[in-house]
Order: C-alpha cells, then sequence, then structure tokens
C-alpha cells in the first residue's frame, strides 16, 4: 500500500434488497486531490461514496463487501465507530439540506452542538463560512433562520456545515445539481481551495464540472468502474470505447 | 359557459357547506357566552363555590384542579405519547411497532367512560380512595394513543434528508432523533399535544369515580379534587335554577381555559427565527 493514498477501496461491491450497486470497484485516492466520479444515473456513483463515511449501511437491506480503508485504516474494522467516523469524512448532498429550524450560525455548528461539544463558536463560524466563501454574504444576518437564503446559499451553508467538524475527507455527491450557474462557479472554485487542506471525493453529472474541479476521474457504468485514470486522460485520451462514448455524449 | 357555471355552482355549494359547518360552533359558542357572561366575576375564578341558596360563590377550586389533573395527565402521557410515537416512527417496521400500533388504534376507541372504570378498578381501590392521581393516570391513558399515532405521523413527515445531514455530521442516532428530527417536528406535535390536552380538560366521565369533585381547595395528588367539567355536570343536574346559571358561566369558564392554554403553547413553540 502506498502510504500517501487517503482513500483505498479495494473489491467493494454494494448492494441494495435486491440490486447489486457497486460490483468489484477497486481505486485510490491520492491525499490532497480531488477525485470526480462520472456516469449516468443509477451507475452506484452515489453508493459508492456513501460506503466511504458508511452512510450506505444506514438504508434498510444494504449490505457491501470488500475493504474500504481510510489513512490505511479498514473502516469495518471492529474498533471503528461510524458515528467517530462521519466526524473525519464530512459529507455534502445533491439537494441543500441545513436545519430548518436552526439559524445561520447554529447550521454551521451543529456538527459541535448537537454532539453536546461546546467552544469558541463565533470564531468556528466565521471561519467555516469564510472558508465556504459565504460569510460576506451573511455576516449581518447569522441569527436568520437558514431557510431565508437563496439555493446556493444554503448550499454553501452545508458546506461551511460539513467544514466546521474539520474532516480530513469530503464527499459531494452532486452538489451543484441544483443550483444556477453563478452559484455553481463559486462552488467549484471553493472546491479548488479546499484542495489544499482535503481530500475531496465529487460526484457529478456534469462532465465540464469535473474536468474542471478534478485532478483524477472514474468512469462507473452499471455498477461496475470502467476506467480510473488522471482526469486529463479520461477525457482527451480514453483506453475504453464506453468512457469515451460517454464523455464525448454517444450515451448516457 | 357551462363549465364556468359548473364552477360557480360548486364554490357556492362549498361556501354553503362551510357556513352549514359553521352553525353549530356558532350557535353553541353563542348559547355558552349568553348563558354564561352574567354569572362572571372577578369571584368567581377566585372563589369557593357557594353552598345552596347563598349568593356569589365560585369555581376557583375546580379551575385549579382541572389545571392539577391535566397538568398530571400531561407530565404521564406527554412523554410516553410523545416517545412511543417517535419510537414507532423511527424503528416501528418491525413486529412489535405494529402490536403497539395496532394497540393504539384499539385504545383510541375505548370509550372514556371504560377508562375512568379501569383507572378506578386500578388506582383508586389500590389507594383506597378518590385522588386526582388517579383522575389524571385516566385522562394521561385516554392521551397516549392519539398523541402516539399524530406524533408518528409527524415525525414521518421530516424530510430524511435531514436525518441523512445530521448522521453525515457524526451526530448519533439517539441524538439525531431527539434533536433534529423531533425538534423539527416539535410545531405539530405541539399543535396534537394541545388538541389532546384540550381534549382531556372536557372530560367528564372519567373523573366522575376517579377525582370525584372537592368543595374546598386541595393541592394534594392523593385527595379528591375538583374539576371544571364535574362541577359542570353537578350544577346542570342539579334542581336549582341558580346553579343552571353557574354550569353555564363555569362552561364558559372552561372554553376560556382551553383557549388560552392553546394560545399559549401556540406562542411557546412558535418560532423565533426570522
Amino acid at each position: 500500500m502506498i502510504a500517501d493514498n487517503k482513500i483505498e477501496v479495494r473489491g467493494l461491491d454494494a448492494w441494495f434488497r435486491g440490486t447489486h450497486a457497486l460490483r468489484d470497484v477497486s481505486l485510490s485516492v491520492p491525499r490532497n486531490t480531488v477525485l470526480a466520479i462520472i456516469g449516468p444515473s443509477g451507475c452506484g456513483k452515489s453508493t459508492f461514496v456513501r460506503c466511504i463515511n458508511r452512510m450506505h449501511e444506514l438504508v434498510p437491506g444494504a449490505r457491501q463487501a470488500g475493504k474500504v480503508l481510510v489513512d490505511g485504516q479498514d473502516l469495518h474494522a471492529r474498533r471503528v465507530d461510524p458515528v467517530d467516523l462521519r466526524r473525519r469524512v464530512g459529507m455534502v448532498f445533491q439537494r441543500p439540506n441545513p436545519f430548518p429550524t436552526l439559524s445561520i450560525q447554529d447550521n454551521v455548528v451543529a456538527g459541535l452542538k448537537l454532539n453536546g461539544i461546546r467552544g469558541n463558536s463565533a470564531e468556528l463560524v466565521e471561519k467555516s463560512l469564510r472558508q465556504a466563501a459565504l460569510w460576506d454574504e451573511v455576516k449581518d444576518r447569522l441569527q436568520h433562520s437558514a431557510l431565508s437564503l437563496s439555493g446556493g446559499q444554503q448550499q454553501r451553508l452545508c458546506i461551511a456545515r460539513a467544514l466546521a467538524i474539520g474532516p480530513e475527507v469530503l464527499l459531494m455527491d452532486e452538489p451543484a445539481s441544483a443550483l444556477d450557474p453563478i452559484a455553481t462557479a463559486k462552488i467549484e472554485e471553493l472546491i479548488h481551495e479546499l484542495r489544499a487542506s482535503l481530500t475531496i471525493v465529487i460526484v457529478t453529472h456534469n462532465m465540464q464540472q469535473a474536468a474542471r474541479v478534478s485532478d483524477a476521474t472514474a468512469f462507473f457504468y452499471l455498477g461496475e468502474l470502467v476506467e480510473h485514470g488522471s482526469t486529463e486522460q479520461i477525457f482527451t485520451n480514453p483506453k475504453e470505447p464506453r468512457t469515451e462514448d460517454y464523455v464525448t455524449g454517444k450515451f448516457g | 359557459m357551462r363549465r364556468r357555471i359548473t364552477n360557480w355552482v360548486m364554490t357556492g355549494l362549498c361556501g354553503l357547506a362551510l357556513l352549514v359547518a359553521l352553525v353549530p360552533l356558532g350557535s353553541l359558542l353563542w348559547l355558552v357566552i349568553s348563558h354564561g357572561l352574567a354569572g362572571l366575576s372577578p369571584d368567581f375564578f377566585t372563589a369557593l363555590p357557594a353552598p345552596v341558596g347563598e349568593t356569589g360563590g365560585g369555581v376557583g377550586n375546580a379551575i385549579v384542579g382541572t389545571l392539577y389533573i391535566v397538568g398530571i395527565a400531561c407530565a404521564v402521557g406527554v412523554p410516553l405519547g410523545v416517545g412511543a410515537g417517535v419510537y414507532l416512527a423511527e424503528r416501528g417496521d418491525t413486529r412489535l411497532g405494529d402490536a403497539v400500533r395496532f394497540t393504539a388504534e384499539v385504545l383510541s376507541g375505548v370509550p372514556s367512560i371504560v377508562v375512568g372504570i379501569v383507572a378506578y378498578g386500578l388506582v383508586v381501590l389500590s389507594m383506597r380512595r378518590f385522588s386526582a392521581l388517579a383522575g389524571g393516570m385516566a385522562l394521561a391513558v385516554l392521551m397516549v394513543p392519539t398523541l402516539a399515532r399524530s406524533t408518528e405521523e409527524l415525525v414521518r413527515l421530516v424530510p430524511g434528508t435531514l436525518r441523512e445531514a445530521s448522521l453525515a455530521l457524526g451526530v448519533s442516532q439517539w441524538r439525531t432523533s431527539l434533536m433534529v428530527v423531533l425538534r423539527t417536528a416539535l410545531g405539530g406535535i405541539m399543535t396534537a399535544i394541545l388538541l389532546a390536552v384540550a381534549r382531556a380538560a372536557g372530560e367528564t366521565a372519567p373523573l366522575l369515580f376517579t377525582s370525584l369533585n372537592n368543595q374546598y381547595w386541595n393541592w394534594r395528588a392523593d385527595q379528591p379534587t375538583a374539576s371544571l367539567t364535574v362541577q359542570i355536570f353537578n350544577y346542570a343536574v342539579a334542581p336549582y335554577q341558580d346553579w343552571h346559571d353557574k354550569a353555564w358561566s363555569a362552561a364558559l369558564v372552561l372554553l376560556l381555559l382551553v383557549g388560552a392554554l392553546s394560545l399559549a403553547g401556540r406562542l411557546a413553540s412558535r418560532s423565533r427565527l426570522r
């Protein structure tokens, strides 16, 4: 095993009640890089990222086999607590999902507050919101409801919320699919900045986005990892015909 | 043209249905207010009932008693009902969940007087006295099944994405249930609690042989306790015009009390965020 791989996946299979969602997937993500996952709907992209923070196992009837390692540690080793793991591996979802009963400020520190951890929250709120490029827009109304924000702002709030617990890995499941181009551009910019301190896995339907933000790209089809390589290679010189058809828009 | 006429007629019919539905409500309010308003005075809220033939007196002890008994019912019934509802919504897709759900359904169909008899048998006979506690228990049993079912429905309405958001932040399952899911459903649950409280405060039958009645102030849970509903019942069946008037006034007080409780509950659970 190469020491500098933040995430390492070996022979991962995953099932929902009847369907075989992932078939024998193996790949690794080096530290402080961005991996983009592309592929048509239902190809197992979301399931794949949800295996990395053990959210997959929360779905009734879900099952998995194979190994996922973060920092060389098997996530299914007996001493790994999924609750602790999720503080190291943060997640941003497709649709912005701020807590509607909490203020903007309380949303940011929700990960700590809900766990009963106290601390200097004002400082953390500002730092996290600045990281998520939202501070200037909300600094005068931190006490307002999170629902008073626009969709793009809500999504950046969710990113700030994920960053506030200090994760090492950030999983993003189509974070910009419900957003307009301006908000999308802001989030992509953000990914560029976050790479300095985090390892990021981003699922996207938008090929241009994958090309813009990622170092490496993995193409999934029907639960299989078809091709995995540097983003440049996948988009300019794919080895597999199926990858070429997909990135050139012939199917999918 | 035909479509517009149909539209017009249907709108008219719906409006008519609304008016017809409002008639009983309006006449009830009118009747209670017109009969009861004359008897209201500061004394009526604070004084003890006067013996037959004496003028004046009030239902102060019955107001306190109703609040006391309903308070006991809430203290027992709300945590049980809401807790069971959260369990059913979060973990209820099992055989145990189905059994609890079925029991709650059967229980919510049991007439309140039957619940009263059971409370009489279990609490009153074993304590060898009528008490506020027995009355509170009877009302709690009435509250639990409806509260559990409505809490379950409300918790199920909370989007799964919020639960996921919380779990993905490394918040444990039980904290997520309690602090995210329940917190989000709280407004609706508050309404369900208020409806249950209003219903409990208006019950007479289960109190007749549990908390009985009391002519005096009572602050002890193990003593017979006056309540507005039983007081109204006693006044209404008595052969004195003076008591009939008091029954109307006490009924008005009960309406005001339930209204005030609802208002307070709504204000307390209203979101403070802009």
